[in-house]
C-alpha cells in the first residue's frame, strides 16, 4: 500500500467515537468603534507600522517624500508614483534585491488588526514586498473592513494564487525580547490613506 | 466577568514593577518605538526592557545545555533542569520573558468578550476535522492538484526527508532556504540533510541562531528564548565573524540580516511549514513576524510546503476563528506581522506539498489522547508552565517541550519520553490557556497511569504514584480535593511536588498556582450554563 493509502486507512480505522458536528460560526460584533480609519491607524501603529493622513490639496506623499527622493531604486505598481524599476520586466524575483522603496496598493485594510491585504495581482512580483528596504502602501479609506472575520468572508483568499496580510514591517525580538524592525523583510511599512480614484483627479 | 481573571496566576509581581526578577530589568531600552513615540511590544517583544546584564553578570555565565540524550534511555529532565536552575542569569531571563508573554496573552484575551466562545468554536472545528480527516485530506489533495501543486504523502519523518531530498535532487538544487517548522524538526530534517551535501539555511532569526549553535529549538514560537544576548554574540562571533564584544541586539540582528540575505537570494529552493491547511481551497497558511516564510516562498523557483496532516481545517472562513486566537495566545498581539496564503505556484515555478503522518493517524485512535492533535502550536501552555519556565525547553530532550510535549512526546517513543509526564505540577494552567481547549493536564495524568501500568517509569516515581494514588488515581476525587484546598499543589501530597527528582520545585517555596482551580471555575461558571460545552470537554 502506498503511504497515502496507509494513512487514509489508518485514519478510517481510528476515527474518534462520537458526533463532532462542524459548528456554525456566528458573526461577532466588531470590537472597533465606528471610525474605522482611526481604529485602523491606531492598531497599525501598535504593530510598528506608520500611517499618513492625506490633507486635501496637499501632497499625499509628503510623509514619504524624502524617502522617495533619496531612493535610488523605486518599484511602483501604482499610477500615483512613477518608479524606475519596471516589475513587468523583472526576470527573477531576486533581481529586486536592490529596491529601496516599493509602492503598492492594498486590496483592503482591517481595522481590528491594522492589517493590509495584497495578492499576487497587486504585487506583480511577490518578492518586492519583502526584498525592498521600505514599503509604502496606498489604502483607500473606503476599503477598510472592521474585523478579521469579515476579511475572511471576502472572496480574495480563495481566488488569489498568493494572498498576504501585512501588519506593520518585518519584526523580530528573538534576542532577549528586544524588538527590531527589518528582521529579514522590509524595515518600515507606511500606509497612505488615499482614495483609489486620486490619480485621475 | 471574564472567568480568566479568576484564573490569573498570582505572581506577586505588581509591587515589583511587574517583574518577577526585577534585578534583570534593563534601564536603557533598545526596542523599536511607534510613530507617536510609544514603546512597542508586538511580535515577541518584551513589555519591559529586559536584560541579563547586571554588571556582575558580565563575568559570563555559560549557557546551560539541554538534556543528555542516550539513545532510547529515558530522558532525565530533572537533571537538565537542575543545571538550568544553577545558571541564575539564564533561568531568570527565561522565566521573566515567558511570563511576560503569558501576561500579554491574558491582556489580549481579556480584550475579547467572546474569547471563551472562540476557544470552544476552535476546539469544535478541530474535533470535527479530525473526525473526518480522511475526507478533508482527500479534498485538500484534490484542490491542491487542481491548483497545479504536486502533492506527496509521507508515512513518517524519514519518508518526508527522502521525498524533500528527492524533489531537491530532481531540480539540481544546492541550497534550500526555510522558515521555521516544528514538523521538520520532528522529522530530523536538518540532520538528515547534513548528509546530502545540500545546504539548508534557516531564515527565522531564532531558528538560525539555533542552527548556527547546532542546537534544537527550545520553544515552538521563540526558538532561542533560553539564550542571552551574550550567548548569541558568542555564536555569531564564531560562525559569522561578528565582534565578540558587541552584544547589542540591533547589531546582532542586523549582522544576521546582512549575512543571510545573499543566501536567500542565491537559494535554489524554499521550504515552509504550515500553520493551517485549508481543505476547500488547497491553501497553505503561514504566520510569521519576520516575513521569512514569504521570502522562502517567493524568491526561489522551487517551493516546498511541509504539512502535518492534523493542520487541516475545512474552510477559509474558519481562519476568522483561528487567527483571532493564535497570535493573541502566542504573543499577546492581535495578529502576526505576516499571515500568508499560498495556493498556486507562481508562473514558471513549481510548488510541492508534503503531507506528513508520522504517527498522527495512530494517535487519532488513542481514546484519551487524540485531542492533542488539535494543537495549533501557539506555545501558551509552555509560557504559563512553572516547570517549563524554570527548566528551559531543551531540558525535555524532545522536539516538543512543555505541557504539549509531555502529552505528545510519549507517542513518538514511550520509553525515551516515559519520565516527561512527571515534569508537571498539575496546576492545570496549561489547560486554561490552551486556545483549542485541549485538556492537557488531564492527559498528563492519563499518561502517568499508562506509563506506570506498562512499567515504563522508574521505580522511585512508581512509588510516588502509589503514595499519591488515593487522590491522584481517581480524577473525581482529585478534582474534589483540588476544589477543597486553595490549589492543586496544596491538595497533593507534599512529596509528590517536592520530590528530590522534582528539581523545578526548588528555588521557590511554591510554584505558581491558580487562585481558583480550573475545575472549580468550570463547575461554577460553565456547568449548568452551557451543558453542551460541559459534555465533550468534561473531564473524564
Ligand atoms: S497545547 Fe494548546 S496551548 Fe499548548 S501549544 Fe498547543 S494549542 Fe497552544
Amino acid at each position: 500500500m502506498s503511504a497515502r493509502e496507509t494513512t487514509l486507512a489508518t485514519i478510517r480505522k481510528n476515527r474518534p467515537a462520537g458526533d463532532h458536528p462542524l459548528p456554525e460560526i456566528p458573526l461577532f460584533a466588531p470590537l472597533v468603534g465606528d471610525d474605522l480609519v482611526a481604529e485602523f491607524g491606531e492598531r497599525l501603529k501598535r504593530m510598528g507600522g506608520r500611517v499618513a493622513d492625506v490633507v486635501p490639496g496637499e501632497d499625499p506623499f509628503a510623509s514619504v517624500r524624502e524617502r522617495l527622493e533619496t531612493a535610488k531604486v523605486i518599484a511602483s505598481t501604482v499610477p500615483e508614483i512613477t518608479g524606475n524599476r519596471d516589475l513587468a520586466r523583472v526576470a527573477l524575483p531576486r533581481d529586486l534585491a536592490d529596491v529601496d522603496v516599493a509602492v503598492v496598493r492594498a486590496v483592503f485594510g482591517v481595522a481590528e488588526t491594522g492589517s493590509v491585504l495584497f495578492t499576487q495581482e497587486q504585487l506583480q512580483v511577490n518578492s518586492v514586498a519583502y526584498l525592498a528596504q521600505h514599503l509604502v502602501v496606498l489604502l483607500d479609506p473606503a476599503d477598510i473592513l472592521d474585523t478579521i472575520q469579515t476579511a475572511y468572508r471576502r472572496p480574495d483568499f480563495a481566488q488569489a494564487s498568493y494572498a498576504v496580510l501585512h501588519t506593520g514591517p518585518s519584526a523580530t525580538a528573538d534576542i532577549e525580547g528586544v524588538l527590531i524592525h527589518g528582521a529579514q523583510g522590509v524595515r518600515s511599512l507606511t500606509v497612505i490613506l488615499l482614495p483609489r480614484n486620486s490619480a485621475e483627479q | 466577568m471574564s472567568a480568566q481573571d479568576d484564573l490569573r496566576v498570582q505572581d506577586g509581581a505588581s509591587d515589583r514593577d511587574g517583574l518577577i526578577h526585577p534585578e534583570i530589568a534593563k534601564p536603557a531600552d533598545e526596542s523599536a518605538r511607534s510613530q507617536d513615540g510609544r514603546r512597542l511590544d508586538h511580535a515577541e517583544a518584551t513589555t519591559k526592557p529586559l536584560s541579563a546584564e547586571p554588571q556582575a553578570a558580565r563575568a559570563r555565565e555559560p549557557q546551560p545545555r539541554g538534556a543528555k540524550i542516550r539513545g532510547d534511555r529515558p530522558i532525565d529532565q530533572a537533571e537538565a533542569a537542575e543545571r538550568f536552575l544553577a545558571a541564575p542569569l539564564h533561568q531568570k531571563a527565561h522565566d521573566e520573558r515567558l511570563w511576560d508573554l503569558r501576561k500579554k496573552r491574558d491582556t489580549a484575551a481579556f480584550g475579547i468578550p467572546e474569547w471563551e466562545e472562540l476557544r470552544e468554536l476552535a476546539s469544535q472545528i478541530k474535533a470535527h476535522t479530525l473526525s473526518r480527516l480522511d475526507e478533508y485530506l482527500e479534498q485538500f489533495e484534490a484542490q491542491a492538484k487542481a491548483n497545479g501543486v504536486h502533492v506527496h504523502w509521507a508515512a513518517d519523518g524519514a519518508a518526508h526527508n527522502r521525498i524533500v531530498h528527492g524533489i531537491l535532487k530532481d531540480h539540481g538544487a544546492r541550497s534550500l532556504i526555510k522558515s521555521k517548522s516544528m514538523l521538520t524538526e520532528e522529522c530530523g530534517f536538518r540532520h538528515y540533510m547534513a548528509t546530502t551535501g545540500i545546504e539548508v539555511i534557516e531564515t527565522d532569526l531564532g531558528e538560525r541562531i539555533q542552527q548556527l549553535d547546532n542546537e534544537e529549538p527550545s520553544h515552538v514560537v521563540v526558538p532561542a528564548v533560553h539564550k542571552t544576548r551574550f550567548d548569541v554574540a558568542a555564536v555569531f562571533a564564531k560562525t559569522m565573524g561578528t565582534d565578540p564584544e558587541n552584544d547589542d541586539a540591533r547589531y546582532l540582528a542586523e549582522s544576521q540580516r546582512m549575512h543571510t540575505r545573499p543566501l536567500i537570494l542565491e537559494a535554489d529552493a524554499g521550504l515552509t511549514g504550515c500553520n493551517f491547511a485549508i481543505a476547500e481551497t488547497g491553501t497553505v497558511v503561514t504566520c510569521t513576524n519576520e516575513g521569512n516564510a514569504d521570502l522562502s516562498g517567493n524568491v526561489p523557483k522551487l517551493l516546498i510546503h511541509s504539512i502535518g496532516i492534523e493542520k487541516l481545517i475545512p474552510r477559509i472562513e474558519h481562519l476568522g476563528v483561528f487567527l483571532r486566537l493564535l497570535a493573541r495566545s502566542a504573543l499577546g498581539s492581535p495578529i502576526t506581522q505576516y499571515t500568508s496564503h499560498f495556493r498556486k505556484p507562481r508562473p514558471g515555478t513549481e510548488m510541492h506539498m508534503v503531507l506528513v503522518d508520522n504517527g498522527r493517524s495512530e494517535r487519532l485512535g488513542m481514546e484519551e489522547f487524540w485531542t492533542s492533535l488539535k494543537c495549533i502550536r501557539c506555545g501558551a501552555c509552555m509560557n504559563t508552565c512553572p516547570v517549563y519556565r524554570r527548566s528551559g525547553g531543551l531540558s525535555y530532550g524532545a522536539t516538543y517541550s512543555g505541557p504539549i510535549g509531555l502529552i505528545i512526546d510519549p507517542t513518538f517513543n514511550k520509553r525515551k519520553y516515559s519520565t516527561l509526564p512527571f515534569s508537571s505540577t498539575m496546576n492545570g494552567s496549561c489547560t486554561n490557556v490552551c486556545p483549542v481547549k485541549i485538556n492537557i493536564h488531564e492527559q498528563i495524568f492519563a499518561w502517568r497511569k499508562v506509563l506506570a501500568e506498562e512499567h515504563q517509569i522508574p521505580l522511585l516515581k512508581q512509588g510516588m504514584m502509589k503514595a499519591a494514588g488515593q487522590v491522584l488515581s481517581r480524577p473525581a476525587a482529585y478534582r474534589a480535593a483540588i476544589g477543597a484546598a486553595d490549589s492543586a499543589l496544596r491538595a497533593l501530597p507534599r512529596f509528590a511536588v517536592y520530590n528530590p527528582l522534582n528539581t523545578w520545585g526548588k528555588g521557590r517555596e511554591m510554584p505558581d498556582v491558580p487562585r481558583q482551580s480550573f475545575h472549580a471555575w468550570y463547575k461554577q461558571n460553565r456547568m449548568g450554563k452551557k451543558n453542551d460545552m460541559g459534555k465533550k470537554d468534561a473531564l473524564r
